[in-house]
Formats: C-alpha cells, structure tokens, sequence
C-alpha cells in the first residue's frame, strides 16, 4: 500500500510541476472566454466598413426612402449611369449594385450586382428595410380603404411578447422557478468537461503507460511493485493532476467572477450583457426583453443545487476517468509505438463519442427513453447523465447509474489489468486482438 | 547453505513452452552462472525468481522457505532490456526506486551519498538522464539495483554498454558484493567473464537444463586430452607412428621456440604421450588444454539440437 502511494506521488509531481501543465491551466479560462467573446467582437469590427450601394430603382417606389445606416449608405442612380456602372462595377466607386425593376411590385423580387460574394448581415439588412418600406406602403393602403382611425398605432399595439415561467413542484408542493436554458447551457458545459477530462487524462495515462514501456524502466519497477500496483498509482496520479487542475479553474472563475463584480458594482452586470447583446444584429431589437430574461436568468441560477452538481461532476468524473483510462492503460502496455494505438482505440473512442451525441439530445429532452438509457449504461452515463442532472434527476435513476458504473470500472480495472500484465513485458511485433484475448487466460 | 532454488520449475505461454521442469539451487554468497542461447528460457526463469510472473508448477524457494511477495525487497534485479525516466532527475529517480525497494527516503539519501561518491557521480544528481550518456546511465542502474543491500543480486547482462574501463570496475564491485556477502545469479553471453566469476553454472537450452554444476569441475569435465607442449630439439611425427597413434592438432619449429600441441586417443593417457614425446626431445612446459567455457557451450548446445 505504502509502494502505490510512492507511485501515485511521483506521478503526480512530476505532472503538476511541468510548465505546459501550469501554462495550460493558467491559460484554459483565458481562451475559454476568448473563444466566447471573439466572434462578436470580430463581427462588430466587420461592421465599421463603410459600403456605398448604387440604387437603380426602376419602379420609383423607393426613391428617397431606404434609409442609409451608419456603415451602409445608398446612393440612387438615374438609368444611363446604371447601365454604365452595371457595365464595368470595378472602375465605379460603388461596392455594389441595387436593381429593382419597374415591375418589381409584381416579382418581388430585387437584385443585387456585385464582384465579391455579398455578406449575409448586408443582404439581410437590404431585404428588411425593403420589406419595410413595402409593408409601410400596404398599410398606408389599407388604412386608407377602411379609414379606421388610428388603425396603424392598433395594429401594433397587438403585438406581444409572452414569457413563460418554468416552475417545478418539489416534495411537499414547494414550487421552484427554473430555467430549462441555463439547464441546457450547464448541462452542456459539465457533460462537456467530462468528455475532454476523460479524453486528455485518458490519454494521459496512455503516454505515461507507453513512456514506461518504450523506456524499459518498466521491468525493473515491477521487480519492486505488482504490475497492478503500478497501473493504478498510474491512474490514480493522473486523476488527482486532473482534479487539481479542475479545482483551480474553479478558484480561477470564482476570484475574476468575485473581481469583475467589484469592478462594475450594482446593474453593471446587465449592462455589459447588453453590449454583449447588441453586438449581434437581430438582438438589437430584442434588447430590452432580453435584458428582462437575463436578470431573471442571474436570479436562477441561485435556484440550481450546485453541491449536488458539483459532487456529481466530481463522481461521474472520476468514475467515468477510471473506467476509461484503464482501458486507455492497457492500449498503452500493448503497443510498442503510437502509430500502432489507431486500432485499439476505436472502440474506447467510439462510445464517448456516441455520448456526446446522445448528449445533444439529452439536454433537449432530458426525461426521454433515449437519455433515460444512456445515463444508465455505464459507458456513456458519466457524460449523459451529468447533461441530465440540471434538470433534476429522480434519485434512484441516479443511484443505479453510479452503483453499474462503479461494477462495470472494477470488472473493467480487473480485464484491463490482466492486459497491462502481459503487455508491458511483451516487445516486437503489434498484437491482434485474438492474442490480447490469450493474455486475459494468461496465470499471473 | 542454499539462499535460492528452484524445483521442477515449469511454464507455457499460450503455445509455447518457455522452462520444463527446471531445478536449480544457488548456494549462499556464491556467483551463479545462468546460461543459455537466446530464447532458451533463462528470462522466464529470472522473472519467475522477481515474482514477475508465476510458475505454472513447480516451486520456488528462498531463505529455506517458499518465496513470498515480501521477498522483493531482498532481491535485487539488473534487467537485460533496462532503462530510466528520461525526464526525470537522476537523484529523484535513484530515491524513487530505493524507496520502491521499501528503503526510507533517509536510508535511500545515505546510501546514494555513498555509491554516488564512490562512482564519482555526485555532479549529476540533478541531471535529467536524458543528458546522460548510455555508459552514464547504467551506472545509476547499476547502483540503484545494488542500493537496498538485497541479499539476493540479479544481473542480467551487466556489463552491456560499458567501455573496458567501466566494465572492469563493475567486475570489481560485482566481486566486492559477493565477499559482503551477497548472493548473485549472473546471466550473460560474455563467456569469459563467466569463467572470471562464476563459482557455478547451469545451461538451459529449449527451456531444459541442459548441464550443472561448478564452473571447474564442468571445464574439466569437457577436457579432450588435448596437451599443449614446448620443447627444444627436432621432433619428427613419422617416426613410431606419432601421427597415427596421435592427433596434431598444432606443429610448429623454428628458432626461437617449437611447439606442440597434441590430442591422445581415448584409452590412452599422458604417460604414453610423455614418453614418446622424451625419446625424441627434451619438454621445457607440458601443459593440459582446459577447454574455455566457450568451447563447452557451443559444443554441448550443439549436441543438444
């Protein structure tokens, strides 16, 4: 026992203390929220080109009435200019071309001229204030006919936005307010996490296996210690490098959260969700029940038992790690170089994606048949359930899952060891699985 | 006083058979020569003496009872295919292994001090192995095999990647274990330096043993009448049939020295030989060829396939 802990201890070390470990943890939650931010802030930086469209509007019901916006101007040109500029687009100063046909009220249809593929939020922006213009002119119309006074202001008045309370009964008729979106967003996230634990620290476990095997230090650590023994401090080492790197992410989020909550005090937070907001182009006319949503959003989360999130993640990560890193473990004493590790992989690659997959579908529907199952199938349950569990699981669903992925890591751990057993020592040419199948039958 | 031994040890992996009832005792503060082509089973047998793997019958004995796990720690093993963490510091590494070994990390420092100074390695404490040479490296192997005092040494190999200088000091320090006291079952293809230290050998060859027994003994036993002679004057092999009562295996006269060297038939013995030889010249050295240990093991494999 004293000899695993000894392994357990230097694999540990030797990992927490290497730079890319301490660059990548430190440099994870930075790239994390890169990864969110960047595409707005790309989007609203694509924004400030100012394109100057030529209109040729040969129905002359525009004339006059699109309106330039701050980065989108139109300028109207008179028939003999259009068929000069429709002729050579790259000597005029034009970015592009309007045409509307003088039977365009008939075809409903315009077109836009130019060199370049135009971008989607142009044309989206083009079509709307066309349509626009054209719904104006049909209400105008219709006002007109039925002289209903007022009829425009009416009319929009009808529109209405809904919200919908998602409340949930608990024991005892005690009604909770919850959010089947951040449900889904944190749902997504932890099972998510697991997926990339249990792929980068599987892996892990792998190289470490193989380091030792190609190295031949290998035969003589286990003259001092069982080859079981070394598989699991291997394990186990892995696993705690894992753990403390997950807690101080935790510790990370928490001091910028807690920093950036003293840095903009009182409605500050809403604020910088709007401007978030705004950077998107629809939201802009969304904005304020959007803002009404978010506030509601920051009081739920409140609402979420994040002990119980949190010691789930914790369970599900280590039993969903030790399942899959003993088998990572085995394909790692069985191969002598890691071109040969594509074979053996598939199989323990294949079920972590189908997991993700049926995660997809789990946090839309996480009390259907098909999450029902995957979280209780060992193999996938560590990431579906963890999908699952923000939306309340009933306890036994959960107890089940935890005590079949609890048995099926020790019968794993006891196959995968067998492998490991007569792998590490085996050199030469790449074993078949029908000889991997011989060494489970092997004596110690 | 037997420290290890081995009755009727066998084991088969999948369809091949690796030892068939192999027996061998080692007595205590001996050197002990395991023997034996490549393939013939002596790694099986040695990682069956490391609890590596088990036999499928047979039993293995140590200290006058049968071997148990706790063993380990008195059993120290020099693997032919050996090798370090690359990345890791070689003090780290050297403690790492002591305390595997069940040394206290204090007793691990102590003893490291010692074979480190002794080595003259200490500036490489903190060096990563892979800054080391191979000669470098297996000498912390070396070490860290020897660190824990096991009563019982394994070397397979030791001598592999050292230049004559380094080998011959590990030759040393392999002698010094043994006066200490220590026990050594030595595997190797380097026959001379079988002959230089092992009290006792055994053969294996297709998983049987094959031949066992002292070192001496076994070289006298493999003896061929074969005499090697100088002397001075002419010696003429036609004379009394020499050359058909004999085999010349080696004539040679000239001025400064003639020698002789001479095979008798069975039957025949070394008084006969003498006195023909006497009749024509007078024998300054007659000596008996005590055939090397390699000639004994390619012959007796050889007799054996």
């Amino acid at each position: 026992m004293n000899k695993i802990l000894l392994i357990i201890q230097r694999e540990y070390t030797t990992r927490v203390q290497k730079k890319s470990f301490i660059i990548l943890t430190l440099l994870m939650p930075i790239l994390m929220s890169a990864m969110m931010f960047l595409p707005g802030y790309f989007m609203s930086m694509d924004d400030e080109q100012t394109r100057t469209i030529a209109v040729y509007d040969g129905s002359s019901v525009f004339l006059g009435r699109l309106e330039s916006s701050e980065f989108t101007k139109f300028k109207y040109v008179p028939k003999e200019e259009y068929q000069i500029i429709k002729n050579d687009l790259k000597k005029s100063n034009y970015y592009a071309l309007l045409v509307i046909e003088p039977n365009f009220l008939k075809t409903k249809t315009v077109q836009i001229l130019s060199e370049s593929n135009i971008p989607w939020d142009v044309k989206s922006q083009i079509q709307d204030k066309i349509q626009g213009v054209v719904e104006k002119d049909k209400m105008a119309e219709v006002v007109r006919q039925t002289a209903i006074p007022d009829l425009e202001q009416k009319i929009a008045a009808t529109k209405t936005h809904i919200n919908v309370d998602t409340i949930k009964i608990g024991v005892g008729g005690e009604a909770k307010k919850t959010s089947t979106e951040i449900g889904m967003v944190l749902g997504y996230i932890f099972g998510f996490m697991i997926y990339i634990f249990i792929f980068v620290y599987g892996t892990m476990v792998m190289q470490g296996v193989m380091e030792e095997k190609q190295s031949r230090i290998v035969e003589v650590i286990i003259s001092s210690v069982r080859p079981f023994q070394l598989m699991m401090g291997k394990i186990v080492g892995i696993a705690l490098v894992g753990l403390t790197q997950f807690a101080l992410w935790v510790i990370l989020a928490a001091v910028i959260f807690s920093a950036s909550k003293s840095f903009y005090p009182g409605t500050a937070k809403a604020e910088q969700i709007q401007n978030i907001m705004t950077q998107s182009q629809d939201a802009v006319q969304q904005a304020a029940p959007q803002m009404d949503k978010m506030q509601d959003i920051f009081s739920m989360i409140g609402t979420i038992n994040f002990p119980l999130l949190i010691s789930c993640f914790i369970f599900f990560f280590i039993g969903g790690y030790l399942l899959y890193s003993s088998m990572f473990a085995a394909v790692g004493s069985a191969i002598d170089a890691p071109e040969d590790a594509q074979q053996f992989m598939l199989p323990i690659t294949l079920p972590i994606i189908l997991s993700i997959m049926v995660m997809m579908s789990a946090i839309k529907n996480p009390e259907g048949p098909v999450a029902f199952w995957f979280s209780i199938i060992p193999f996938t349950s560590p990431i579906v359930m963890m999908a699952r569990i923000p939306f309340g699981v009933p306890a036994w669903q959960l107890a089940l899952s935890m005590i079949l992925l609890v048995a099926t890591f020790v019968g794993m751990v006891w196959v995968t060891g067998k492998i490991y057993r007569t792998g590490i020592l085996m050199y030469g040419k790449k074993p078949s699985w029908k000889e991997i199948g011989k060494w489970l039958m092997y004596k110690s | 006083m037997e420290l290890f031994s081995a009755n009727d040890v066998s084991k088969t992996y999948a369809s091949q058979q690796a030892l068939t009832n192999v027996s061998i005792a080692v007595d205590e503060g001996t050197i002990f020569g395991l023997l034996g082509p490549n393939g013939a089973g002596k790694t099986t047998l040695i990682r069956i003496i490391n609890q590596i793997t088990a036999p499928d019958s047979g039993s293995v004995w140590f200290d006058g009872r049968k071997l148990k796990p706790e063993d380990i720690s008195q059993i120290g093993y020099l693997p032919e295919e050996r090798g370090l963490y690359k990345k890791m510091k070689v003090g780290e590494q050297a403690l790492y292994l002591g305390q595997l070994k069940g040394l206290s990390r204090k007793e691990a420092m102590k003893e490291l001090k010692i074979w480190f100074e002794k080595f003259e390695i200490t500036a490489w404490w903190d060096k990563k192995v892979m800054e080391l040479s191979k000669g470098m490296q297996q000498k912390v192997q070396f070490i860290c095999t020897v660190l824990h005092k096991p009563r019982l040494l394994i070397f397979d190999e030791p001598f592999s990647g050292f230049d004559p200088i380094n080998a011959d000091m590990i030759t040393r320090e392999i002698l010094q274990l043994r006066k200490n006291g220590a026990t050594i079952i030595f595997s190797t293809h380097n026959m001379e330096s079988v002959e230089q230290l092992c009290d006792h050998i055994a053969l294996i060859d297709k998983s049987k043993k094959i031949l066992d027994g002292p070192t001496k003994l076994i070289r006298e036993q493999y003896k061929s009448n074969i005499y090697d002679i100088s002397y001075r004057g002419i010696f003429d092999i036609n004379t009394h049939d020499i050359a058909s009562k004999y085999t010349i295996l080696n004539h040679q006269e000239n001025g400064t020295g003639n020698r002789l060297s001479i095979q008798y038939p069975d039957g025949s013995n070394s008084r006969e030989l003498i006195k023909d030889l006497i009749e024509q010249v007078e024998i300054i050295s007659f000596n008996e060829v005590i055939p090397s240990m390699n000639e004994v093991f390619i012959k007796v494999v050889k007799q054996n396939s």
